[in-house]
C-alpha cells in the first residue's frame, strides 16, 4: 500500500470549539454557528474567504444543508461525512486533502453533535433494517471486554487492573477540571471510582466519557499561505485512516488486548510526520478514551508503551499533566464530553491549544523541545473499529 | 411395525420453589418446584429444543412436523415452521401446527401413530395462572418431541399397538385468545364426565391393542389438568401403583399439552425390551395409546435423558418469575427497545438466523459467523460452503456484564465465543448466573427468542453453560 501523505502542505489556521454540555437550551445549529464563527474570529477570516466544508455528524443530520442553513453559506460545496466516532476526524481529513490537492485555497472541517434531545442516558444508534440478529449490546460492554482479557494476558491482577483505569479517569477529570470547555470539571479520586457499581463488566459510570451537545470547527489552507492568515499555525504532518473489516469478532486469534485498526494508523501516520519514537518525540497525545480501558490498550497501540506495560506507566503517572507524554490534557472524552461528530476536531482545538502556548497556565504542558502533538480518534468496538490517527506540528519543515 | 423411533423430553433450566409463592402472598403454592421457561423462551423455542434432541440420536429425517401448543408465539402464522427453520429442514418437509388446544398434543402423536410417513411430533407448553392459583401451583413448562414411523424407516423403539378415543364437548376448562388465565368449572364435574369416559377409552385401546386388562401394562402414563379426574379414571382403569410413571408435578409441573409425550418419553428412557407403555390423557374427552418396547431401546440414547434435565436445574426467584410472566411490571433500563427485525432481510439470511449456519472458505477454511461472500483470510470471493454451528461447542474468549443495555431481562450477560473447529461469534448468554461466567468456560448454542417489538418475535441464537461436569468426562445431563 502506498501513502504518501501530505506533510507541510496543508495548515490550519483557525479554530473554535464551543463549551461541551448538555445544552437544553442550544439547538444544533446553534452550537454549529457558534464553532463556526469562534473559528472565523480565531483565523481572522471570513465565511466568504472559505472555499469548501466538510461536515461531521453522525446523528444529527443527514447531508451538507445541515451546516449550509444555519451558516447561510452561500453556492458553495458543503458535504456531510460520517465514520461513527471518528467522524470530526474524517471531515477534517477530507478538507486538508481538498486544499492538499489544488482543488480549494482554503477548507473548514466542522463536527457536530446533537444527542442530548433523544430521551435516553447515552448513545443510541439510529436503527438500520436488519435481520435482528446484530448485537444490541452498549458501548460501554463492548469496551468492558478489554479489562479481563488484558488482565489474563499479561497477568495483571484484576483489582489492580480496575484501579489503573480509574486512575485514567481520575486523571481526565483532573485535567478537564481545568478546562473551561469541558462537561466534568470536578476532580475525581481514583479510589472512589473504583468503590462506584458496575454498570458494564467491571466498568463503573465515571470510566464512560461524558455524553454532550457540542461543536468545534478548524479552517484549514494551504502551508504556503498560512501566514497570510495565522502568524503560528499548525501544521498538518500525517493523517492516517484505518478501517477494519470485523475479524475481531470473527477471528479467535483476536485477543481483546489491543485494537490493530489503532496500530496500523498510527504507523502510517508516523511514516508520514517522520515519527519514529513518538513517547519522546510527542508533546502531547489526544487520545479516544471512550472508556477507560480503551486509553489503557490505546498507550500500547499508539506505542507510547510497550506491550503489557501500558498499565504500569498509567500507574507511574507517564500520561499525566506533568508527566513523560501528558495524553488528554483538555479532560478528553471522559471529562470533556463526546459530542460524536466534534470529538476528532475538539482533541485537534486542544493541540492547536497547547503547541502555540494558548492553553491556560493551570493545564499547560511542560515546556520541552518538542513541537508535535497527535490526535487519535477511533469508531466502532474492540474487534471493528475505524480509527484516525493525525499528527500536528509547529514547524514546517518541507 | 409402526411407532417410536426417537424421543425427548426437554425441561427448561429454571425452577421455582412452590414454596416462595405461600411466602409472598401467604397463601397459595405448595410443595416441589416446577421448570420455568426462560424470558427468552416460549412455545417456539422450546419445540425447537426438544425437537433437535429427539433428531440427534438418529439418523431417520422427518417428512412432516406437527407442532402442538395452547400458547402458540403466532396466531395465523405458523409457529412449525420456525422450528422447521432452526432444524435447517428440507423445504419439501411439511410443516403444521396444531393449536390452541391442550388435548393437540396427544392428539396429534396418536394420528401419527396411527397414521403414515415419518413424522416429527412436538409438543410444547408454557403453562400461565394468577398468583396463588391452582394452575400456577401445580403447571410447568416444558416440551417433548417423538419421531413416529415405521421400522422400513429406521429402528423403532416402541411399537403402536393401539389406541382409542372418547371426544366430549364439555366446558370444563376454558381461556379464550389472549386471555392471561385459564378458567375451570367445579372439578368435581369434571371428573364426573371425565372418569367414565376415560374407563370406555381405555377398554377400548385395550382391545385394539390386543390386552386383556391393566394388569397388562407395565408403565402407565394417566393425565390431564383435572386432578379429580385424573385419579378417578385411575381408580375405574384399576391401575396398579407400582406401574405408574412419574408424572412429573413435583419437580417440572404440569406440562398440559405437551405432558402425555413428555411421559412417554421419560417412560421410554427407563423401560426395558418388551414392556407395555400406555398414555391415557384426559382433555374434552380421552386420547390413550398403547405401545410396546422392542429390542432397540437397548440402544436408545438419549441426547439429554430427562431425568438429568431435572436434576441440574437453577432456582428462579418468584419475583423474577412474577416479572418473566408480565404478572408484575419492572422498571426496564432507560433505553430504546430494540425495533422489529425486517422481514426481507431476515428472508434472506434464513440459514444464519434460525439455523446459525455461518459459512467456511474452502481456500482458507476460516469460518465466518455470520456467512460472508468474501473471505477475511485471503480474500476469495464466493467460495463458501454452509458451516453448521447449531450442535457444535464453544469456549468464552473473553465477558462482560452489560447493566445498561436493553434486556427483557436485565442485566445482558455477553461472551465472545469461539467454537470448536474454528468460528468466532459474540454472543448473548442465557441460562447462566452472571457470576458463574469466567474465561474458558464451555458453552452450547441455544434457540431463542431475543425480544419482541411490534408484534414480530426476534428469534436468534444465544449460548448457555454446558453443564455436562469435568470436560471430557461423562454427561451426567448434557451430553449436546
Amino acid at each position: 500500500m502506498s501513502s504518501h501523505g501530505i506533510t507541510d502542505r496543508v495548515a490550519v489556521i483557525g479554530m473554535g470549539c464551543t463549551p461541551f454540555a448538555e445544552h437544553w437550551d442550544a439547538s444544533l445549529d446553534d452550537l454549529i454557528i457558534d464553532a463556526a464563527h469562534a473559528a472565523y474570529r480565531s483565523g481572522g477570516i471570513a465565511q466568504d474567504d472559505i472555499d469548501a466544508f466538510w461536515f461531521g455528524t453522525s446523528q444529527s443530520a443527514a447531508s451538507g444543508l445541515g451546516m449550509a442553513g444555519p451558516l447561510k453559506i452561500q453556492g458553495k460545496p458543503v458535504t456531510r461525512v460520517e465514520n461513527y466516532c471518528a467522524t470530526g476526524s474524517e471531515a477534517l481529513r477530507q478538507a486538508c486533502y481538498a486544499v492538499a490537492s489544488g482543488a480549494y485555497d482554503t477548507a473548514m472541517a466542522l463536527g457536530a453533535e446533537k444527542v442530548k434531545d433523544g430521551g435516553y442516558q447515552g448513545l443510541n444508534a439510529f436503527p438500520i433494517p436488519a435481520d435482528g440478529t446484530q448485537r444490541t449490546l452498549t458501548a460501554a460492554a463492548m469496551f468492558s471486554l478489554m479489562l479481563p482479557a488484558y488482565a489474563d494476558r499479561y497477568g495483571v491482577d484484576r483489582d489492580e487492573l480496575r484501579y489503573v483505569a480509574a486512575r485514567i479517569a481520575s486523571k481526565n477529570h483532573h485535567n478537564g477540571a481545568r478546562n473551561p470547555l469541558a462537561q466534568f470539571r470536578r476532580e475525581m479520586p481514583a479510589e472512589r471510582i473504583c468503590e462506584m457499581p458496575a454498570v458494564a463488566g467491571m466498568l463503573s459510570v465515571f470510566d464512560c466519557a461524558g455524553v454532550a451537545d457540542g461543536a468545534a470547527a478548524a479552517i484549514v489552507c494551504r502551508a504556503s499561505d498560512a501566514h497570510r492568515w495565522c502568524a503560528d499555525p499548525l501544521y498538518v504532518k500525517g493523517l492516517s485512516v484505518v478501517t477494519g473489516t470485523g475479524a475481531g469478532s470473527l477471528d479467535p486469534d483476536y485477543d481483546y488486548t489491543t485494537m490493530p485498526e489503532c496500530a496500523q494508523a498510527a504507523a502510517d501516520a508516523y511514516a508520514q510526520a517522520g515519527v519514529t519514537d513518538p513517547r519522546s518525540q510527542l508533546a502531547l497525545a489526544e487520545v479516544h478514551d471512550c472508556f477507560t480501558p480503551t486509553e489503557l490498550v490505546l498507550m500500547e497501540d499508539l506505542g507510547f508503551s510497550p506491550r503489557g506495560t501500558a498499565w504500569r506507566d498509567a500507574l507511574d503517572g507517564v500520561f499525566d499533566l506533568d508527566g513523560e507524554l501528558p495524553v488528554n490534557t483538555d479532560g478528553g472524552l471522559k471529562s470533556f464530553g463526546h459530542p460524536v461528530g466534534a470529538s476528532g476536531l475538539r482533541m485537534l482545538y486542544e493541540v492547536w491549544l497547547q503547541l502555540r502556548g494558548e492553553a491556560p497556565g493551570d493545564r499547560r504542558i511542560p515546556e520541552t523541545d518538542r513541537t508535535l502533538g497527535l490526535t487519535h480518534n477511533l469508531g466502532g468496538y474492540p474487534g471493528e473499529i475505524v480509527s484516525f490517527v493525525g499528527v500536528f506540528g509547529t514547524k514546517k519543515e518541507r | 411395525m409402526r411407532g417410536v423411533i426417537s424421543a425427548a423430553g426437554y425441561v427448561p433450566y429454571h425452577r421455582l420453589d412452590r414454596s416462595e409463592i405461600a411466602a409472598f402472598f401467604g397463601s397459595g403454592g405448595g410443595t416441589g418446584t416446577r421448570a420455568v421457561a426462560s424470558y427468552d423462551e416460549d412455545t417456539t423455542t422450546m419445540g425447537q429444543a426438544v425437537a433437535d434432541l429427539a433428531l440427534r440420536p438418529t439418523a431417520v429425517e422427518p417428512e412432516a412436523l406437527w407442532f402442538a401448543t395452547s400458547a402458540p408465539a403466532y396466531l395465523e402464522k405458523t409457529n412449525a415452521a420456525a422450528i422447521h427453520a432452526a432444524l435447517r429442514l428440507d423445504p419439501a418437509v411439511s410443516a403444521l401446527d396444531f393449536g390452541g388446544a391442550v388435548r393437540s398434543g396427544i392428539g396429534a402423536l396418536r394420528a401419527a401413530l396411527a397414521g403414515s410417513g415419518r413424522t416429527l411430533v412436538v409438543a410444547a407448553d408454557t403453562r400461565d395462572g394468577l398468583p396463588t392459583g391452582s394452575d400456577e401451583a401445580s403447571a410447568g413448562d416444558g416440551a417433548a418431541a417423538l419421531l413416529v414411523g415405521d421400522d422400513s424407516d429406521g429402528p423403532v423403539l416402541a411399537e403402536y399397538l393401539g389406541g382409542a378415543c372418547r371426544t366430549l364437548e364439555i366446558t370444563e376448562r376454558w381461556r379464550t385468545p389472549g386471555g392471561d388465565r385459564s378458567r375451570t368449572w367445579e372439578e368435581r364435574f369434571g371428573a364426573h364426565v371425565l372418569g367414565p369416559a376415560a374407563l370406555e377409552a381405555w377398554q377400548v385401546a385395550l382391545n385394539d391393542s390386543g390386552l386383556n386388562s391393566t394388569a397388562d401394562i407395565d408403565r402407565l402414563a394417566v393425565t390431564g389438568l383435572n386432578s379429580r379426574a385424573v385419579a378417578s379414571a385411575l381408580k375405574a382403569m384399576g391401575a396398579e401403583p407400582g406401574s405408574l410413571v412419574d408424572p412429573l408435578i413435583a419437580t417440572v409441573g404440569n406440562t398440559a399439552t405437551a405432558h402425555p409425550a413428555l411421559l412417554l418419553s421419560s417412560a421410554l428412557e427407563h423401560a426395558g425390551p418388551g414392556e407395555t407403555i400406555a398414555v391415557v390423557a384426559l382433555a374434552d374427552g380421552v386420547e390413550a395409546i398403547v405401545l410396546r418396547v422392542t429390542e432397540a431401546i437397548a440402544d436408545h440414547r438419549p441426547a439429554a435423558p430427562i431425568a438429568g434435565q431435572i436434576g441440574q436445574g437453577g432456582s428462579l426467584s418468584y419475583g423474577r418469575f412474577l416479572a418473566w410472566r408480565n404478572i408484575v411490571t419492572v422498571e426496564p433500563p432507560n433505553r430504546p427497545a430494540p425495533a422489529r427485525p425486517s422481514s426481507s432481510a431476515a428472508n434472506r439470511r434464513t440459514d444464519w438466523k434460525y439455523g446459525f449456519t455461518g459459512s467456511r472458505d474452502r481456500s482458507s477454511e476460516m469460518v465466518h459467523l455470520p456467512p460472508a461472500r468474501v473471505s477475511e483470510k485471503g480474500g476469495a470471493a464466493d467460495d463458501m460452503e454452509p458451516a453448521p454451528m447449531a450442535h457444535t461447542s464453544g469456549t468464552v474468549a473473553s465477558f462482560t456484564v452489560d447493566r445498561l443495555a436493553y434486556s427483557p431481562s436485565p442485566p445482558t450477560v455477553f461472551a465472545v465465543v469461539d467454537f470448536d473447529g474454528d468460528g468466532r461469534v459474540p454472543l448473548e448468554l442465557t441460562d447462566v448466573n452472571a457470576d458463574e461466567v469466567h474465561i474458558g468456560m464451555r458453552v452450547v448454542p441455544t434457540f431463542r427468542r431475543l425480544y419482541t417489538a411490534d408484534d414480530i418475535h426476534n428469534y436468534f441464537w444465544k449460548a448457555r453453560p454446558r453443564r455436562d461436569g469435568t470436560p471430557g468426562g461423562p454427561p451426567p445431563g448434557d451430553s449436546l
